[in-house]
């Protein structure tokens, strides 16, 4: 009886083992492996996984990487931090993955951030725009591609200069994201025009602004411009209330983010014409590069490349070459190779900063216009994304030593 | 701000609560009838807005193209309603309480991923009114039209909705059944027929008010969970099945809203003070206030008990030796594994245990004492965040796991002395406020908590970190103060928590205190929540608001259910099957929600008494005791 429950025991333990374990590794691939919140932010991550599936073509059609294919282990983290170390432990133990890339929101790019810092492995965070990822919570193994919330506001002040406006409202969505990139504006703009004057400040929860009244009390404080930096469906009903309203006639407005297709296109005939913003006029980009990347991706997917295609495109092609400048999947190496690192991307030639680890990719700055019933970027300018960072003694004041 | 732009902001929160009214008002008349608390309600109005959409694209932007568009978009959700009533909710009538709200949450899921499927990612805008697409000036300032008629629009849906219900046989019969359902059916009143159409009534409603947006905001893929929770809070606020009262409700909401917004920045004694954030979370400090001083809502009416839908709960009896040598059997099982699995399968068990203690939890509150919590999260929450400012604050790791459940405990204490003087879904909805209104604490507080970041570096101490060391601790942890928890039921305390449950007034009468019992029940299951929330925030090494959000207590209320709510065991089965679904399905396919709301609704047809219900009728079949 005794024998015969062990046994059973035994062969339970084992089924378990057997449920629970996922399939065996591919050999003679390098693994790569992805994560992001798909089903959370679709309108961005679903160009986005186009764009670095685009990239995994070209990669391989090459050659792949140190004689082998590269191969991409993608996953959902649900948009949840809890998911998402879960994910990557799996990721990495499971699917033998060399690293981790990838995650789109800031909590969950912070949460896998120090999870790699913890594991040991190299983490290339794509999305998230927070500063703390690369500064105040900044470590040896994360690096981050897209140019964060403060380059980015940092881009859009030289024109604000320019206006000599004074009274400004601010509005922005009620979270990190929108709370840092006020923090910068109302810092480096006062830096630069001592005299200006915040007369309001609006911060709607996430998803849930209500358009009317937030368009009402801006224009009751009756500003000379406005900042915002509202996103995605938040955007689309304050352009619309402010139109009706009359809010942005005779008035200046940026808006972070802005001419992203993303959040640009949804607006169609209601594009507030004049605002500036910063975004990716796809139509319009003349350089080499990006007209070898628009035709690339214009014929494999009959479809126009957003801003989501480019940071998937550049995240893989930055994977890929910093595995070739290590030859090595060692995560010393790896990280010693991405420091420094130079890749081509479609938005030209970034570095990945030895300093912080942040990526020196720019952004478009320009102003909305109308063309054929849709928005579009008009006199815009590449940002240099090296010219809009703090100098290299105020970052390492911020940074904690790896 | 000048009286005028009072006037305006006025306005401005009257036009917001004419759509929000209309969605709430079908969920209270639903709710009144079929006593569903329908979670698939915000997915009818995101249905709403994409079908109206695409009609007016259709039928083209002109006058009729618009409106017709507009109300064809009502009735083809209120056809879904319908159906969706017929196929699925219908089966589940005789089913457990709650069990629907569970069928209705799967539909969330499915739902979601149709319209993703259907409409793609992209939001989508769409145009504006014919004929009130301009501004009149009201007060020196630009109002829109559109605004106007939807001020107009509430109070004459409010309008026909009681000629409806006060004036037509159908709303005779729809009272009657909402006062008395098994009076109505004894009397001849054909209840099959009635639930139907007041399913597709409310969907219309909730179809409707989606559809008269699409001026205002974009379709997007969201809107079905942030339009959820101002609904319920609509409908708890006015009281439930009152539609009057959740019209007032709306209005309420939407005008106290607007002020903040119109408040803005305020400086008090040297304090500034942003009203504007205060957004985040305002209806459910509305909500919490209007509950605390009217238990039932503003114009809510004291509930008769429901009678006779489900079967009356078994008691439950001390389990079988053969019961308690299977646990056993598991546990050494547990322990054995990390001989022969690889680490990702430790990885996973840890969660599933830390959810297996978070639901067994939540399921001592819901089952042996009767009260449903939809934000037993906040205590999970809480209990994690509490053990990462201790780590933070230089406390040792071990000391810090062992004090932070006292912050769930210390939240349920405090928040369930108001709770527990509430019952059944005012009750559930007061703990939601709670868990709203902590959450909201955490998200804005950067400087303690790490707002909406949240905070990172959160490892255990180096000597569990290794291999399975951690597992260990999850496993020994979660295991004792699971079968704790479960040795409490069959303490004089489990008895007497019980005996509150089913007869309150009994219980009264041979001297037990009812609320402080029930008192005493919430704070232990908050500790425990706590507990798991800690082991948790350790588990991943970060922590931030999304582990006291809404979703997680829902996880929570989902796994119980699944489980089966009448069975000790259920929430650890529930909990298991659901993690573990997660994680496999999520990798399955791009549409992973939908297949996960696909196999909760099969899971659910198929054992509407729970995963461990199931398994104890079978047991009990085979060994022979089917007979009680």
């Amino acid at each position: 009886m005794i024998a015969r429950r062990t046994v059973l025991l035994g062969t339970a333990a084992l089924a378990m083992a057997a449920a629970f374990s996922g399939p065996a590794a591919a050999q003679g691939t390098i693994k790569i492996g992805e994560m992001n919140s798909y089903k959370v932010f679709p309108a961005f991550l679903e160009p986005y996984k186009k764009g670095w599936e685009l990239a995994l073509d070209e990669i391989n059609a090459a050659g792949g990487v140190l004689g082998r294919k590269l191969e991409v282990v993608s996953r959902d983290d649900q948009g949840n931090p809890g998911e998402a170390v879960r994910v990557a432990e799996e990721l990495l133990t499971r699917e033998n993955v060399a690293f981790l890339v990838g995650t789109f929101p800031s909590n969950v790019g912070l949460a896998v951030a120090d999870f790699a810092k913890q594991k040991k492995v190299l983490f290339i965070a794509a999305e998230p725009l927070t500063d703390k990822i690369v500064w105040q919570d900044g470590n040896k193994y994360t690096f981050r591609l897209r140019p964060s919330t403060y380059m980015q506001t940092a881009m859009l002040i030289p024109e604000a200069v320019k206006l000599k406006k004074k009274r400004w409202a601010i509005v922005y969505p009620n979270y990190e994201y929108g709370q840092s990139a006020t923090a910068a504006f109302k810092e480096l703009l006062k830096k630069a025009q001592p005299d200006v004057e915040f007369v309001t400040e609006q911060a709607p929860a996430l998803g849930k602004i209500e358009a009317g009244a937030v368009v009402q009390a801006l224009a009751d404080a009756k500003p000379d411009a406005i900042f915002s930096s509202l996103f995605a469906g938040d955007l689309a009903k304050f352009v619309r209330e402010g139109q009706t309203r009359g809010l942005f006639k005779n008035r200046v407005v940026f808006n972070l983010l802005g001419g992203e297709p993303e959040y640009l296109d949804p607006l169609k005939q209601d594009t507030p014409v004049g605002w500036y913003v910063t975004g990716y006029p796809w139509q319009s980009i003349n350089t080499p590069e990006h007209k070898k990347f628009l035709a690339a991706y214009q014929k494999k997917y009959n479809d126009y490349p957003r801003l989501g295609s480019i940071v998937g495109y550049a995240m893989l092609m930055s994977a890929a070459d910093a595995i070739k400048k290590a030859t090595s999947l060692d995560q010393e190496k790896l990280v010693a190779a991405m420091k420094g690192l130079q890749v081509d991307t479609p938005l030209g030639k970034i570095t990945y900063r030895a300093l912080d680890h942040q990526s020196t990719m720019g952004a478009y700055v320009g102003r909305l216009d109308l063309k054929d019933g849709k928005g579009v970027m008009t006199a815009f300018h590449f940002a240099d994304g090296a010219k809009y960072l703090p100098s290299d003694a105020e970052v390492r004041k911020m940074r904690p030593a790896d | 701000m000048s009286l005028s732009a009072l006037f305006i902001q006025l306005l401005n929160g009257l036009a917001s609560a004419s759509s929000l009214f209309l969605v709430a008002a079908g969920l209270s008349i639903i709710f009144g009838i079929t006593r569903i608390v329908n979670f698939a309600h915000g997915s009818l109005y995101m249905l709403g807005i994409y079908t109206a959409y695409s009609l007016v694209q259709t039928f083209g932007g002109g006058m009729l193209g618009f409106w017709g568009g507009v109300l064809c978009a009502g009735i083809v959700v209120g056809l879904f309603g319908a159906l969706v009533e017929r196929l699925l909710l219908r089966r589940l009538y005789h089913a457990p309480e709650l069990l629907q709200l569970l069928a209705t949450f799967a539909l969330v899921l499915i739902v979601r991923d149709f319209a993703l499927w259907i409409w793609g990612p992209e939001d989508l805008l769409g145009p504006r009114a014919p004929g009130l697409a301009g501004a009149v000036a009201i007060a020196g300032r630009e109002f829109p039209q559109y605004d106007l008629f939807l001020i107009a629009l509430g109070p004459v849906v409010l309008l026909l909705l009681w000629l409806l219900l006060t004036r037509t046989r159908w709303g005779t019969l729809v009272r009657a059944a909402t006062e008395d359902r098994e009076m109505a059916g004894a009397l001849g009143v054909n209840q099959a027929w009635l639930f139907t159409s007041v399913f597709a009534l409310g969907s219309f409603l909730a179809g409707l008010g989606g559809a008269v947006q699409i001026p205002r905001e974009p379709a997007v893929l969201t809107m079905d969970l942030t339009i959820l929770s101002d609904v319920f809070v609509v409908v708890v606020v006015g009281g439930m099945g009152s539609i009057p009262g959740a019209f007032l409700a709306a209005v309420l909401i939407g005008v106290i809203k607007a002020f903040c917004i119109g408040i803005g920045n305020v400086s008090l004694f040297g304090l500034d003070f942003s009203f504007s954030k205060l957004t985040l979370v305002i209806e459910f400090v509305v909500m919490a206030v209007v509950l605390a001083f009217r238990p039932w809502g503003l114009l809510g009416r004291r509930q008769g008990l429901p009678r006779g839908a489900a079967p009356v709960e078994a008691p439950l009896h001390l389990p079988s030796t053969g019961m308690l040598k299977a646990l056993a059997a598991m546990l050494a099982l547990l322990a054995l594994l990390p001989f022969v699995s690889d680490r990702y399968t430790l990885v996973l068990l840890t969660d599933i245990l830390v959810f297996a203690l978070f639901a067994v939890s939540l399921h001592f509150i819901m089952g042996p004492a009767g009260m449903h919590s939809f934000g037993h999260a906040a205590y999970f929450g809480l209990g994690a965040y509490a053990a990462a400012l201790l780590l933070k604050h230089a406390v040792p790791m071990e000391l810090a796991l062992a004090l932070a459940p006292l912050g769930g405990g210390l939240a349920a204490l405090f928040f369930g002395w108001f709770c527990v003087r509430l019952s059944g879904v005012y009750l559930a909805m007061l703990t939601l406020a709670f868990a709203q209104i902590a959450w909201s604490v955490v998200y804005q507080w950067d400087d303690f908590t790490g707002g909406s970041n949240g905070l990172v570096g959160i490892w255990p101490a180096p000597w569990l970190a290794s291999g399975s060391a951690f597992y260990y601790l999850a496993l020994v942890l979660c295991a004792a103060a699971v079968l704790l928890l479960w040795r409490l039921v069959y303490t004089p305390f489990g008895y007497a928590l019980r005996a509150c449950r089913d007869s309150p007034l009994r219980a009264d009468a041979i001297g037990i205190d009812v609320r402080r019992q029930q008192w005493l029940g919430f704070a232990l299951a908050g500790l425990f929540a706590g507990l798991a929330g800690a082991i948790y925030a350790f588990s991943k090494g970060s922590i931030s608001p999304d582990s006291l959000s809404i979703p997680r207590s829902v996880d929570g209320l989902v796994m119980v259910l699944m489980g089966g709510i009448q069975t000790l065991t259920g929430a650890v089965a529930g909990a298991a099957v659901f993690t573990w679904l997660q994680d496999v399905i999520t990798r399955q396919t791009e549409f992973w929600r939908a297949l996960l709301g696909a196999v909760i609704l099969f899971l659910l047809l198929a054992f509407p008494q729970g995963i461990a219900g199931f398994l104890r009728e079978r047991w009990e079949a085979r060994a022979g005791r089917s007979d009680g």
